[in-house]
């Protein structure tokens, strides 16, 4: 059984439709990407998951007694507000200092316990968040570009912690990235949203799929560096929109032949 | 005992501390929040809470309480609507204000003491008064401690707090109560156009020394306890109103507590963090 699977989801705002049909399941164990231009509906689908949105159509089966940990894409703590890294972490639940001190070591955070919040680097507090969705021991980690606004050592960095987290924890994995050639590397599958889902699969099927394309790699470059294997089985999708109108950040995927094996 | 609590400053001390020690934690998630002009709002409305009831011949408390949730409850639902914030909250904030003098004004054969709304009359609160500022003010901890957490966590983010199975749009509604209720309370002791200044100056004041969000509460508490003890002190030697007396000995110990670590962090060689 899935840990959790969405049927038919659909988000509309107002009488934009942001999500349309978005059906897929996450097994224990998965690391599951989404890749998506800007305003695809990404953060708007890991938002419905968590309960923050509801969604207009479709529903979402969440396995019975689920532990989600949340790593929100961006935290602005008001400077007004006093917080240590400690007293972060007991939020809403209060917790021991054995278990902080596991969740922050998990995280590769140490040594920022009595730290303030406002006072953390950027990767500093990405792992200090990462540590808080921890604590509940999650069957499922959900991470929305938990990368941004990192260079990329540290973004390079911070997957490698959730490489290893997966490894001790057995978790599932769900993230949203911008950055390609991390996805293509360490995901188990690639979703690619752009308002539907457009097409999903092993990374190497995603990167060489036809839409993955039209969205990420217009031209050769880029998108051809990901070619691992011959293109031996076609995608029938209709779409009914033109997928390289939105054709975005083309430079990342030339990385990638890079990082693979 | 009962000699005691007839004497009229020992009611005003108490009425004081009651009202500051409700402020200036519920004040703390005013600043986090930044919801100053949400409090300001609020409370300019009571006025017309005021007129109500003494139009329907109702306690003027529950006038002032009814009046304030209604408020609270459209600021917060109109907010995130498209207006924009600050604009909207300067329209309702003092036209309602505006709306309440006007209905004051209408009032026939009621003669009232307006400047005593505006402005607070501390020193004529009465033994009933007492007891509902110290019942509003119980209610407003107890409120605020039973969902402590919940409400940090829903004032850190509203997805972090989905994201735990909390609604932090009933959290919003929890602290909309709350400052009803102090709203309520406090129209007494400050007056309609300084509750802002209460539940706002000992938050402001408390935090160069919190490490917590605890901690900077606690310290809130105290302060406003202390504004009110030496306001009401010092208003009686130098014959000044009692309410703004208040307000200017919480400012007080904001431009110290500012100044102290102002200095602090000068000695520290450390340039000074960010506030606002």
């Amino acid at each position: 059984m899935p840990l959790i699977s969405l049927q038919n989801l659909s988000v509309r705002f107002g009488g934009n439709t942001v999500l349309s049909n978005v059906s897929f399941a996450i097994s224990a164990g998965e690391i599951v990407t989404i890749v998506g231009p800007n305003g695809s509906g990404k953060s708007t689908l890991l938002r419905s998951i968590i309960g923050a949105q509801h969604p207009d159509q479709g529903q979402i089966k969440r396995s019975p007694g689920l532990r989600i940990g949340y790593v929100p894409q961006k935290l602005h703590i008001d400077p007004t507000l006093p917080m240590t890294v400690r007293r972060f972490l007991s939020l809403p639940q209060r917790i021991s200092d054995q278990q902080a001190a596991t969740a922050l070591e998990q995280a590769g955070a140490g040594q920022l316990a009595s730290r303030q919040m406002v006072d953390l680097s950027g990767g500093q507090f990405q792992r200090v968040l990462l540590a808080r969705a921890l604590l509940c021991a999650p069957q499922l980690l959900i991470l929305d570009e938990a990368t941004q606004g990192l260079d990329q050592p540290g973004s390079a960095g911070f997957y490698q912690q959730i490489e290893t987290l997966r490894e001790t924890l057995g978790c599932a994995i769900l993230m949203v990235s911008h950055e390609l050639h991390v996805v293509m590397a360490t995901s188990d599958r690639v979703i690619c949203l752009n308002g539907h889902i457009c097409c999903e699969g092993e990374p190497e099927q995603v990167a060489s799929a036809p839409e993955y394309r039209a969205l990420f790699g217009t031209g050769t470059q880029g998108a051809l560096a990901l070619y691992r294997h011959e293109h031996n089985h076609r995608h029938d999708h209709s779409c009914g929109h033109d997928h390289g109108q939105d054709a975005v950040d083309q430079t990342r995927p030339a990385a990638a032949s890079e990082t693979r094996p | 005992m009962i000699s005691l609590f007839d004497s009229f400053l020992l009611r005003a001390a108490l009425a004081g501390t009651g009202v500051a020690v409700a402020a200036a934690p519920l004040g703390c998630f005013v600043v986090w929040r930044r919801m100053a002009y949400f409090g300001d709002a609020t409370a300019h409305a009571s006025i017309l809470g005021v007129a109500l009831a003494l139009g329907f011949q109702a306690p003027v408390f529950a006038g002032v309480l009814i009046v304030s949730l209604l408020m609270a409850t459209a600021v917060s639902s109109l907010s995130g609507r498209g207006f924009a914030m600050d604009t909207l909250l300067g329209v309702l904030a003092h036209s309602s204000l505006a709306f309440g003098l006007v209905a004051v004004s209408f009032l026939q054969g009621i003669r009232i003491d307006l400047m005593a709304y505006l402005f607070g009359d501390i020193l004529a609160v009465s033994r009933i008064d007492l007891m509902v500022i110290w019942g509003g003010a119980a209610l407003v901890l107890l409120l605020l401690w039973a969902r402590w957490s919940a409400l940090l966590t829903a004032t850190l983010s509203s997805d972090l707090a989905y994201a735990a199975g909390l609604n932090p749009k009933r959290e919003q509604l929890v602290l909309t109560i709350a400052l009803a209720l102090v709203v309520a309370v406090a129209i007494k002791v400050v007056g309609v156009l300084l509750i802002s200044a209460l539940l706002l100056i000992p938050a402001a004041a408390a935090r160069p020394f919190a490490a917590t969000p605890e901690r900077m509460a606690f310290a809130a508490a105290i302060i406003g306890m202390l504004s009110a003890l030496a306001g009401l002190q010092l208003s009686f030697l130098l014959d000044t109103p009692t309410g703004p007396t208040i307000v200017c000995v919480a400012a007080g110990f904001f431009a110290l507590t500012s100044l102290g670590d102002m200095i602090r962090q000068q000695l520290l060689m450390k340039g000074p963090r960010p506030r606002h």
